[in-house]
């Protein structure tokens, strides 16, 4: 049963892609993989102004997850929190689970030559913080909710 | 071993107040300031780790043997470097005088260094890179009120209203203004941005007018013409407190609605409504004056009416308007020392003429792209040295081609920077300054409403042979005779030597990284601002004594922009949230997101010419072309393309950032002299390039 969402409060964003960035320095991830993806619709005009909203992507941690299901090493597992993670020290760096995830979540990371995926930075959970994209969204836009709120 | 620090980024010239957790000499965390940002941070913010580790900037002191620009380097020691630089001052200051020797850094708090080091040596050639930023706001401000652009804080998050003239506040962002006008926009306050493009601002507006380049005085006159026809101002606070309103309302008489629509065009009945809004928003409601607006030939003039209107709405010192920044003194306090105080004033006329040939323009750092004159003429006295502070001339100001041509009269030009700038590939000597992250810096003022001190220690220990500000200029003033001018050994005891009169010590910084001389926001009585006001009549000069003497009008009849001619744009250029300027175009992390820029051209004038998105064009200007990928948007005036600042980079070794995109500067031609002759910004909105699809298109493909 999954216990949290990341939830973007899309009047408060400005597309400022802070939350990529803070994401992958808290991981210390080099050129290449991107755990978290802002987009938006092309601008349409609105009562005279030119609009857009902005959306936020990352892993979508399925309540039955294909990529922890085809992993060879088992590297990939599901906590009881529903939070879906990459074991690293187990992760052989084969990525059927980026085959596997109709969305292609999990990313390979060059220097490690394993793969890596967004886990609510579940390390920053443990220790009673937050996710890096939501303590450091510079427009407090991003909020990890728990099931139960919503 | 696990600390943390708190320190103040240095990824743009905002600086932010930061906390870092370090362990084994590594930043493994690092976020905003609980008490000032709440964690908050932009892109750039913590991309900072991974600029230390950038070996692509400069990793020891560099010395020159080609040709200035060839890229010849040779490695030296610090000791060897300075020692270098020394002697070669010392010659041109035996030649020429120390009036011969001119410096820049980044204006803000940490200009003090090398201001004083400037003084000290004896030349009053201090200057920073204004002229291509905000002089216009700053002269206009001070015309009216006798402050400077920093003289009020914009209490945005209170205000009903935000009316913006190209100020494109959320992507040129500062994280905590950012959301003070989250905030505004949550509480229902209405936004109204003006510019020739939509913006990562404007699409959050209320109201969006997207005008003809050029002709945002024009709206400016007719919203001050329609708020006086309808008695829509606020009558007490300007009777009491400004002076010329009169004169003002005659010379709006023929700027209507109906004509600024047509000049601009906008709809006559979108002004309206904004009026309407406006009167009935006030006095909360803040015109942005502009920050960097060194932009169009009356871009001093548009600024003057926009903080005339702040006038007007009468939301000076008032919740949710304009508020006086306080500093030290407000609060019964001290503020630190600084070391241009121990300086003596040079005696000798500036260079660059201000105060002297120049007298509209303020003093303290002048106008930088005037001394490449005096380099040029050896009028009024040559420029024989060259030092440059965190600050690349060749990226802020136009034509670089035509700066080396002035620079190439130096005898000594050196770069003191974090990273390779376009003007350090040209300089004799390469100084290599610690990142942020690994230098201290010296202690600041920060005037607002709650004055505070702020400063920035070192999270870390240098990752190359690279040297903090204040140990450079330490060594450089040492070598020349110059240390009584600098009372300080380590950055501490300089620290320690800033605090004596002000109270505090090192020690109260611990709990939040800052200290605050205020526990509340101070606020003057409204009714008792006399004496405030700068001015020579100590009013808000809406008709200005000083321009008046100075020979200029405190309002200039509007001048429609030209037109460029067929097949031509009006270039305007503009930020992006995840670039600071030319700084971080290299940065591995914020390049894998924005590797390059683009050109942005109407969709109907991209179709006449045959170009699709995603085409290469070549844009031209004069002899030099620049080749970029478009983008083709209908939210773009078509008389303007439109590019990101700071690409197009010509330095071998930032590979990343080697000839990526266009460089709008370059483009310039002709236009290092072109300035406001009030305000004195540069007009870098007054080039005209040609677009055509560019034969570099792929046409087939020949591979077999």
């Amino acid at each position: 049963m999954n216990t949290y969402t990341l939830y973007l409060n899309s009047k408060r964003c400005i597309g400022c892609h802070g939350c990529v960035v803070h994401c992958k320095a808290n991981k210390g991830l080099p050129v290449g993989p991107i755990l978290c993806e802002i987009s938006h619709e092309r601008l349409k005009s609105v009562r005279g102004v030119p609009k857009t909203e902005f959306k936020f992507r990352s892993c979508y941690h399925c309540e039955d997850p294909f990529c922890v299901t085809i992993c060879p090493t088992g590297a990939m597992k599901k906590r009881e929190d529903g939070i879906v993670y990459v074991d690293a020290p187990t992760c052989i760096g084969c990525m059927a689970c980026a085959g596997a995830c109709p969305w292609g979540i999990p990313q390979h990371n060059p220097e490690t030559n394993k793969a890596v995926k967004c886990d609510y930075c579940m390390d920053r959970l443990d220790a009673g913080l937050q996710p890096a994209c939501v303590t450091k969204c510079t427009t407090h836009a991003l909020k990890l909710m728990t099931m139960k709120e919503i | 071993m696990k600390k943390s620090v708190w320190s103040m980024c240095g990824m743009c010239t905002v600086r932010c107040p930061i906390r870092v957790e370090v362990e084994d000499n590594t930043v493994t965390w690092l976020e905003g300031n609980q008490h000032i940002l709440k964690g908050a941070l932009c892109a750039k913010g913590s991309a900072g780790p991974a600029l230390v580790a950038d070996k692509e900037r400069p990793q020891q002191p560099l010395i020159r043997r080609g040709g200035r620009g060839a890229g010849r380097w040779e490695a030296v020691s610090w000791e060897f470097a300075l020692d270098y630089i020394a002697d070669k001052l010392k010659t041109i200051i035996d030649r020429h005088g120390p009036e011969a020797i001119m410096a820049s850094s980044r204006g803000g708090p940490f200009q003090d260094l090398v201001k004083a080091f400037t003084h000290a040596l004896g030349s009053p050639n201090y200057t920073d890179h204004d002229s291509a930023c905000g002089r216009n706001v700053h002269h206009a401000s001070i015309s009216l009120f006798g402050l400077g652009r920093k003289g009020f804080i914009y209490d945005i998050k209170n205000a009903k209203h935000l009316v913006l003239f190209g100020r494109n506040i959320l992507a040129s962002l500062r994280p905590a203004e950012v959301n003070q006008v989250m905030d505004m926009l949550d509480k229902g306050g209405r936004l109204t941005y003006v510019d020739v493009r939509q913006t990562l601002t404007g699409i959050k507006a209320t109201n969006f007018f997207q005008v003809r380049p050029g002709t945002d005085y024009a709206l400016a006159l007719a919203l001050i013409h329609e708020i006086i026809k309808a008695d829509g101002y606020d009558a007490e606070f300007v009777e009491r407190y400004t002076t010329g309103f009169d004169e003002l309302a005659y010379f709006v008489e023929n700027y209507s609605a109906e004509w600024a629509a047509k000049e601009c065009g906008i709809k006559v009945k979108d002004i309206h409504e904004l009026v309407g809004q406006l009167i009935a928003d006030r006095p909360k409601v803040v015109f942005h004056p502009g920050w960097m607006l060194s932009r169009y030939n009356d871009s001093f003039y548009a600024s003057r009416a926009l903080n005339c209107l702040n006038a007007l709405m009468g939301n000076i010192e008032v919740e949710g308007g304009l508020i006086f920044a306080k500093g030290a003194g407000d609060c019964g306090g001290k503020g630190p020392r600084s070391l241009t105080e121990l300086s003596p004033k040079p005696t000798a006329k500036r260079a660059d003429g201000v105060g002297d040939v120049y007298k509209q323009f303020e003093k303290g750092p002048g106008l930088f792209h005037l001394f490449y004159k005096a380099m040029a003429t050896a009028q009024p006295y040559p420029i024989k040295g060259i030092i440059c502070v965190r600050h690349d001339p060749f990226s802020c100001f136009p034509d670089p081609q035509a700066q080396k041509e002035a620079l190439d009269n130096c005898d000594l030009i050196v770069s003191i920077d974090t990273h390779y700038s376009e003007f350090g590939w040209y300089a004799d000597v390469i100084l290599p300054e610690s990142t942020y992250l690994e230098r201290d810096s010296m202690i600041a003022l920060q005037k607002g409403m709650k004055p505070r001190m702020i400063m920035r220690s070192k999270a870390i220990e240098t990752q190359a042979d690279t040297l903090c500000l204040c140990t450079i200029i330490k060594g450089l003033a040492t070598r020349l005779g110059l240390d009584q001018y600098f009372p300080f050994n380590t950055v501490r005891e300089l620290w320690e030597w800033q605090l004596e009169p002000t109270g505090f010590t090192l020690a109260d910084f611990e709990k939040k990284g800052f200290v605050e001389y205020a526990d509340k926001p101070v606020l003057y009585d409204r009714d008792k601002l006399e004496g405030k006001f700068k001015t020579p009549s100590g009013k808000i000069e809406i008709i200005s004594q000083k321009l008046d003497e100075w020979g200029f009008p405190s309002w200039k009849p509007y001048e429609s922009p030209a037109k460029p001619p067929k097949g031509q744009y009006r270039l305007v250029f503009g930020r992006s949230p995840l670039h600071a300027h030319s700084h971080t175009i290299n940065n591995p992390l914020l390049n894998e997101l924005m590797p390059q820029n683009t050109l942005w051209i109407n969709t109907r004038e991209g179709g006449k010419m045959g170009i699709a998105e995603g085409d290469l064009v070549d844009v031209i200007s004069g002899d030099v072309t620049s080749v970029v990928i478009a983008k083709l948007t209908d939210f773009i005036h078509p008389e303007a393309v439109y590019t990101v600042h700071g690409f197009g980079r010509q330095i071998p070794l930032q590979t990343r950032a080697y000839h990526a995109g266009m460089s709008d500067q370059k483009l310039m031609k002709g236009q290092l002299q072109n300035m406001d002759p009030v305000g004195g910004g540069l007009n870098l909105c007054e080039t005209f390039v040609a677009v055509r699809k560019s034969s570099k298109n792929h046409q087939r493909k020949r591979e077999l």
